[in-house]
């Protein structure tokens, strides 16, 4: 565990010192605040206190961003000849994943701490339903969660970095938007397959408020599988340099 | 520890890059591993450093193997792979700092040991600075820093004084010694007159296949069956000379030595020396001895017949 952190509180500090980090939060505070508070289907608009504006807007924003994120976690190590040094480490090759795991999480964590005023400021103008707000900021947890799984598995694929954000978003859009597509397209239990499989009908009713083991299970499932993808990958291709 | 390379085969799939390869290294020893671009070395030591496992064959480091205590063999490991990759965006000290971190250096120990390391490598004017400010040969000390850092007792060095000033050079070659007198070592090199000053024993692989095994003087002999020396002997016609030379029982071939008119190169037959039949021809004939040189071969020749030969 203790080695995971060592990776992890490394390549955070190095989100930091690239600015990758800065740019992220000022991107994503940019982009969600202005779609929260001035345009669109804002707050204002919706005549009620509750940030549904804001979860449907962080919902498109992360989806774009994480791949940035995870692009260069495993690409420039590889590139560079640095994963040799790291593999020849006593470390597992879990302990590199999830340490690059969750310093990709603790940077959304940071973002989305930011985010946190919205909510004190709403809650101030009326009656906010907490359950929700919360319910919604841990959806977002899990929906992240899974797309940094998914690019850190793209990112296992390729040493370019730019293949591993577009195969990213390739394998995203699936999960984000075309199994809900084609499971509302068709019926029966093939639609309802489909629908299953949606990122988005998962995180929806997450946000809605509603605790859902099935849910859970899901997003569960997509991050284990992205990290096992992502582990086979690596050790196929440290084992056959 | 005693690194014991037990027969191992690894192949990209119909190239066989490491062909049943087996050496040894004690502890107390710095092994020269030696080999044309392409050999198998680079792969060699990375199955050694549990990098990529090997198809056949095993090694045992301590006692362990690399097929089942992978993770134990690390620990005891410092290794400078050939391309020195470093995170060039982190300044040294952070960089040596998360070394040790992963090293499993106690934390208490820490500051020491990457105070120690700064200081043997010579870095301390740059220890704040970030890795891709430096120049190649800061770099090349930071690799080594890095390999040094938790006080392995196997190091594995692939060309680890490429890049380095002359200075820097004598510097880590005496800290390799020194090192080399209490742990283990496994120094990959091209320079061959650094493999001979610093090594105790020489392996030399050639295609995947190992075709020397033992120390510089050894590979110089078994390389080298027939006598060859220089001579200069003067009062005499170098013609008569010649003839006679050539007239000797042990003498293969006399050849004149361009630009010198009195000296000769005589090659003799094999396991016989002519030496002392060239002196008492001398002595017969009146002629002066006034030079005398048996002719070593180098170790570049030995590297280069074993290597291009087969």
């Amino acid at each position: 565990m203790s080695k995971i952190w060592i990776i992890a509180k490394k390549e955070l500090t190095s989100f930091f010192d690239s600015l990758m980090a800065y740019v992220m939060i000022v991107l994503f505070l940019g982009f969600s605040g202005f779609f929260t508070w001035l345009f669109g289907s804002d707050i204002f608009m919706s005549g009620q206190a509750s940030l549904r504006s804001f979860f449907s807007i962080a919902f498109w924003t992360l989806f774009f961003f994480i791949p940035a994120v995870t692009m260069g976690l495993l690409t420039d190590e590889r590139k560079t000849g640095t994963l040799e040094l790291l593999v020849t480490k006593p470390v597992s090759n879990w302990q590199i994943i999830l340490g690059k795991f969750f310093s990709a999480l603790l940077l959304i964590c940071i973002t989305l701490a930011l985010t946190l005023p919205y909510y004190f400021t709403v809650a101030s103008i009326g009656k906010v339903d907490h359950g929700a707000v919360w319910m919604g900021y841990l959806g977002l947890l899990f929906l992240s969660a899974s797309y940094i799984s998914i690019g850190l598995f793209a990112g296992s694929l390729t040493n370019n970095q730019i293949v591993a954000f577009l195969l990213a978003l390739l394998i995203g859009i699936f999960f984000h938007l075309i199994f809900e597509l084609i499971g509302s397209a068709t019926g029966g239990w093939f639609g309802g397959f489909f629908n299953y499989l949606s990122l988005s009908n998962h995180y929806e009713s997450m946000s809605r408020g509603v605790v859902d083991s099935k849910d859970v299970i899901f997003f569960l499932s997509v991050i284990l599988s992205g990290l096992l993808g992502t582990e086979l990958v690596l050790h196929k291709r440290t084992s056959s340099y | 520890m005693e690194v014991i390379i037990d027969n191992i085969t690894k192949s990209y799939g119909i190239q066989k890059a490491v062909d049943r390869v087996s050496f040894q290294a004690g502890k107390g020893e710095i092994l020269g591993f030696l080999g044309p671009n392409g050999a198998g070395k680079t792969t060699t030591m990375r199955i050694i450093t549990c990098f990529m496992a090997p198809d056949e064959g095993d090694v045992k480091i301590g006692g362990l193997s690399i097929h089942e205590k992978p993770e134990e063999i690390k620990k005891h490991i410092g290794y400078l792979p050939e391309s020195n990759p470093l995170y060039k965006d982190m300044p040294v000290i952070d960089y040596l700092h998360y070394v040790a971190e992963l090293q499993q250096v106690p934390k208490s120990l820490i500051r020491h040991r990457i105070g120690e390391m700064i200081q043997v490598c010579g870095l301390k004017a740059e220890k704040y600075k970030k890795i891709y400010e430096l120049s190649k040969g800061y770099q090349q000390r930071v690799g080594l820093a890095q390999a040094l850092i938790h006080d392995p007792e196997v190091l594995i060095l692939d060309e680890p004084t490429s890049g380095l000033d002359p200075n820097q050079i004598v510097e880590i070659r005496e800290l390799i010694r020194k090192i080399g007198k209490e742990k283990t070592v496994i120094l990959c090199s091209h320079i061959l007159a650094e493999v001979e000053a610093t090594c105790d024993r020489i392996v030399i692989i050639n295609k995947g296949q190992l075709v020397a095994d033992g120390t510089a003087t050894n590979l110089r002999k078994q390389a080298q069956q027939k006598e060859i020396f220089r001579v200069t002997i003067e009062d005499g016609d170098r013609n008569a000379i010649f003839a006679a030379l050539q007239g000797l029982e042990s003498v293969e071939t006399v050849d004149f030595i361009p630009k010198q008119l009195q000296s000769f190169e005589i090659l003799s037959k094999a396991n016989v020396s002519s030496r002392k039949g060239v002196f008492r021809l001398c002595v017969a004939k009146g002629w002066t001895i006034t030079e005398m040189i048996l002719v070593e071969r180098k170790l570049e020749e030995v590297f280069r017949d074993l290597t291009v030969n087969n």
